[in-house]
This record gives structure tokens, sequence and C-alpha cells, in this order.
């Protein structure tokens, strides 16, 4: 690893002063599971490493119905599933929260760090779209806001300047009749990388037999994660049945550009574009009418 | 780059340290305090046997700087043992034979020891779904979860 200058801000303003001057050449630590390893691969080789976690507003993670969800940028995966309030609101989110790497991994890493990493096999990102989640961007020119949707341009790449930092992530409240689900294919059970990931949300009406909205997004099948709004929205107003899920199912597919590498061919990545929404949507409609849908760590307490 | 002074907390006393902000703080751990009860295996957070807690979060720390410790209370394996024996989860896993080359054991130890402070009770589930962050070429797990059951209801019996 190459030699970096550490610095340990405690305000958004010093953080911002210190990343703006060195743009490109800074970069931002947050949990550190991708960051340490990317610079211990010489990925990256900044000149400043800036630890945010001991600035107050991204340690914030608070729950109210008028502002929603907000996930500070330093706050890992374990405190947000812990939350008894948050689990019970958000169980969407929780799916990937409970998923990413093993519980050591979970110890450190944070929904904001996924995010500026920007992989296309990113576990919340997914689930962040489908909970239109809004990023709150701090920069030399002030405060701003981006949604996740409009987030990721490419692999690795996002739509944060060079003086930017991520604050934190927020999340409307839950509606009444909502439910939310994400799943992804790995061979393994736990610590491997989403050949396919998909989260689904829906809003249920008529006693929770129709679609009043749904929101469907993928990981791993094409080069940022995929908001497959089309496919989400052919739904709205339509009875839920089979048929109706089948549909949205084929339309998300169509929204899929996956290519073939090691962990599976185009093929069969589409393949599981179909079997996850389908999964994810039926775990939704559950969730919406009120059944209960193990998550990983709920699945392994039986 | 010069060095940066650190001052932390290891297995309840107070420590400090001079470490690069590029070392990690398995490294520092290892190399410069001489904890090397904590291993390194992977060195990018695949494989666990590098596991401390952090103000009682299971991390591992080869995935942090030492530089990040300044304030924080770290748990090592040598923290389990007492001057009166080893910890149950040690003595279970001795009992057991949960172990063959031993390089995956202190991982192991201070991951389940982390599990039964957070989960007095685990289901043989729980056991495995908590320790996936954790590999060992050897024994096949089996043993390690007999062992960690075994300690589970040991702990429970002397609270
Ligand atoms: C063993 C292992 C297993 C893993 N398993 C999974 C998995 O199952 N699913 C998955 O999706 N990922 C997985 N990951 C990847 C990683 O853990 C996640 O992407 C994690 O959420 C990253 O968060 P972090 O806080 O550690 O980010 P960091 O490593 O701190 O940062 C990641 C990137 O984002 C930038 N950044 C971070 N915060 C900000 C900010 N506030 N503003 C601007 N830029 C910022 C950093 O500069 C860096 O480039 C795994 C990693 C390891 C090592
Ligand atoms: S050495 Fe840290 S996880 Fe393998
Ligand atoms: S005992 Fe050898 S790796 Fe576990």
């Amino acid at each position: 690893m190459k030699d970096f200058e550490y610095c340990a801000p405690k305000t958004l303003r010093e953080a911002v002063a210190l990343k703006a001057e060195k743009g490109e050449a800074a970069r931002v630590l947050a949990g550190g599971t991708d960051l340490i390893v990317q610079l211990r691969g010489k990925r990256f080789a900044p000149d400043r490493v800036i630890d945010i976690k001991n600035i107050a507003d991204v340690n914030e993670l608070s729950y109210s119905p008028r502002k929603g969800l907000i996930i500070g940028a330093g706050v890992p995966c374990w405190r947000v599933y812990n939350d008894a309030e948050i689990a019970e609101l958000y169980p969407g989110l929780i799916d990937s929260a409970a998923i990413i790497g093993g519980i050591q991994i979970q110890g450190r890493a944070t929904f904001g760090g996924n995010l500026c990493n920007s992989s296309p096999s990113a576990d919340t990102i997914p689930s962040l779209m489908t909970h239109s989640a809004v990023c709150n961007l701090i920069g030399p020119n002030g405060k701003r806001k981006v949604p996740v949707v409009d987030f990721c341009t490419g692999p690795g790449r996002n739509v944060l300047e060079p003086g930017e930092i991520l604050v934190s992530l927020q999340i409307p409240g839950i509606k009444k009749n909502t439910g939310a689900h994400y799943q992804r294919f790995i061979p393994r059970n736990e610590m491997d990388i989403a050949v396919v990931g998909v989260s689904s949300q829906v809003v249920l009406a008529n006693r929770g037999k129709e679609f009043k909205e749904a929101r469907i997004a993928l990981a791993a099948v094409g080069p940022t994660p995929i908001f497959a709004a089309a496919a989400g929205e052919a739904l709205a107003g339509q009875a839920v049945s089979d048929e109706a899920i089948a549909a949205a199912a084929a339309a998300a597919q169509s929204l899929a550009t996956p290519i073939s590498d090691m962990r599976g061919p185009a093929e069969f990545r589409t393949h599981l574009v179909g079997v996850l929404v389908k999964r994810t949507l039926e775990g939704a409609i559950a969730r919406a009418r009120g059944k209960f849908v193990a998550n990983a760590v709920q699945e392994a307490a039986g | 780059m010069s060095k940066i002074h650190v001052q932390t907390t290891i297995n309840e006393e107070a420590t400090e340290f001079l470490c690069e902000p590029r070392e990690s703080l398995l490294e520092v751990l290892r190399e410069t305090l001489g904890f090397t009860g904590t291993k390194e295996g992977c060195n990018d957070g695949n494989c666990g046997a590098c596991s401390v807690t952090l103000d009682g979060v299971l991390i591992d720390s080869c995935l942090m700087l030492a530089v990040e410790a300044e304030g924080k209370s770290i748990s090592t394996v040598e923290g389990l043992a007492n001057p009166e024996g080893l910890h149950p989860i040690q003595q279970a896993f001795l009992e057991h034979a949960a172990l063959q080359c031993g390089i995956c054991t202190p991982g192991f130890l201070v991951a389940s020891k982390a599990l039964l402070d957070h989960n007095p009770e685990p289901s043989e589930h729980e056991i495995r779904h908590w320790l996936a962050g954790n590999l060992c070429r050897c024994t096949g797990y089996d043993k390690i979860v007999r062992a960690v059951l075994e300690a589970a209801q040991t702990v429970r019996a002397s609270a």
C-alpha cells in the first residue's frame, strides 16, 4: 500500500475542505471494506484518506414518519438491522444489509460506501432504488440532493464531483400497505457476490388485491444497478395475479443487459432476473399484506 | 510519511502506539504490539482469522487502519482467558478437538465469544450463519459448531 495522509475531521465543513483541496487524489473512508482492499490492490493510490466516522452528521440513524429514515454515510449495516423499529418498517432494506459479507463485514460496511463504490452487483443499491432513497451530498458549492436511481453512471463511477461527499441517505416514510423484498442468487449461502440481485417494492390497494404502485430494481445485469421503472409502472392498477407478476418479470428481463463472466453467462443471468422478480414481488406482496417473510438473519434463527 | 500517535484500549488495558497511516490494525497488533494471537489469513476480509472486537463489535482487523483505533476499545484472543484458566469457549474447542492446524482458531474464538455476548442461546443454524465469515481448511466446521454449542451451555450455566 502506498503512503497517504490520514485525516479524521470532526465537521462536514472540514471534510469538504480536505476533499476539495485534493479532489480525486483524496478518498473518503467509511467502513473501509472496499477501500482498504482497493488501496492494497493499488486500484486507488490516494495522497489523502479522509475518515468521516468522527463527524456527528454521518453517524445519524433516525426515523420519523415525516422525515422518513435517515442513514448517515458512516452507519454500519449492523446498526441498521439491530434497530428494531427500522427493521420492522423497512424489512426490504434489511434483506440487503443482512447479507453484505459476513458478520465481520457488517460490523464496518455502510450503505453509503456500498453506493459510492458503485459496483453493478452492490446489494443495497437496488433496495435503495425501490425505496426511493435520495442522497444528501455536500461539496464546496454547498448541498444538493440526488435520487439514488440517478447516482451510478458506470462500474465504479457515479455523479459525485471531485470535492463532494455523501452525508446521508434519506428514505421516505413507509406508506400503508407497502412491502418490499430483496433477494440475490449466489452459489453459496453467504459471503459471495450477487450473480443477480433484485429488489421489489409494492403498494397494494383494494384490500391487498390490487397493485397501486410497484418499483423494481436489478443488480449485476448491467454496467450499473438498473432501476427497471417500466416493469414496475406497468403493474399499477392491475389485479395481483400470477399473470401480472409474470408480465413484470418479462418486462424486467427486457431491461437487463447482462454480460457473461466467471459468475455466470448472460442467458443464465437473464433467466435469474425472471425468477427473482417473481420471488421478490411475491415476498413484497406478502409483506404488504402483513405477513412475515424472513431475512437472512431471521432465516438463521429459524 | 510521519508516524501517528494512537491511544487506545486493548484487552481492557490503556495502550498507545505509533503507526503509519497505511498500516492495518492487524499489522500493528502483530508486529508493533506483539499480539500475535490475531492471525493473518487472506488480508482481504474473507477468512476471519484476524477477527477482533472493536467497542464490542466483531470486525476483521485486516480491514481497519490502525489509526482508526484512536479512542476505541479492542479485544483480541489474548483477552479471552483469565488467570483462573481458559474461557469456556477455549475449553470447549480443546475438548471437542475443534482445531487441527489452528491458524483459524483465534478468529473463531473471538467470533464465537462475540456471538455468545450477543445471543447466549444460539441454534446450530445461527452459529453457522454467524461464523460464515470465518474459514477453516482443516476441521470441516462440525467440531467447531459442536464446541460453540457446548460453550454456550457452559456460559449460561455459570451466569
Ligand atoms: C469479504 C467481503 C465481502 C463482501 N460482500 C459483499 C456483499 O455481499 N455485497 C455487497 O454489495 N458488497 C460486499 N462487499 C463489498 C463492501 O463490503 C460493500 O460494498 C460495503 O457496503 C462498502 O461500504 P464501506 O463503508 O466499507 O465503504 P468504504 O470501503 O469505506 O468505501 C467504498 C468506496 O466509496 C467511497 N466512499 C465511501 N463513503 C463515501 C462518502 N460518504 N462520500 C464519498 N465517497 C465515499 C470510498 O472512497 C470508496 O471508494 C464485500 C467486501 C468484502 C471485503
Ligand atoms: S486476514 Fe483478515 S479476513 Fe482474512
Ligand atoms: S484448523 Fe486449520 S484452518 Fe482451521
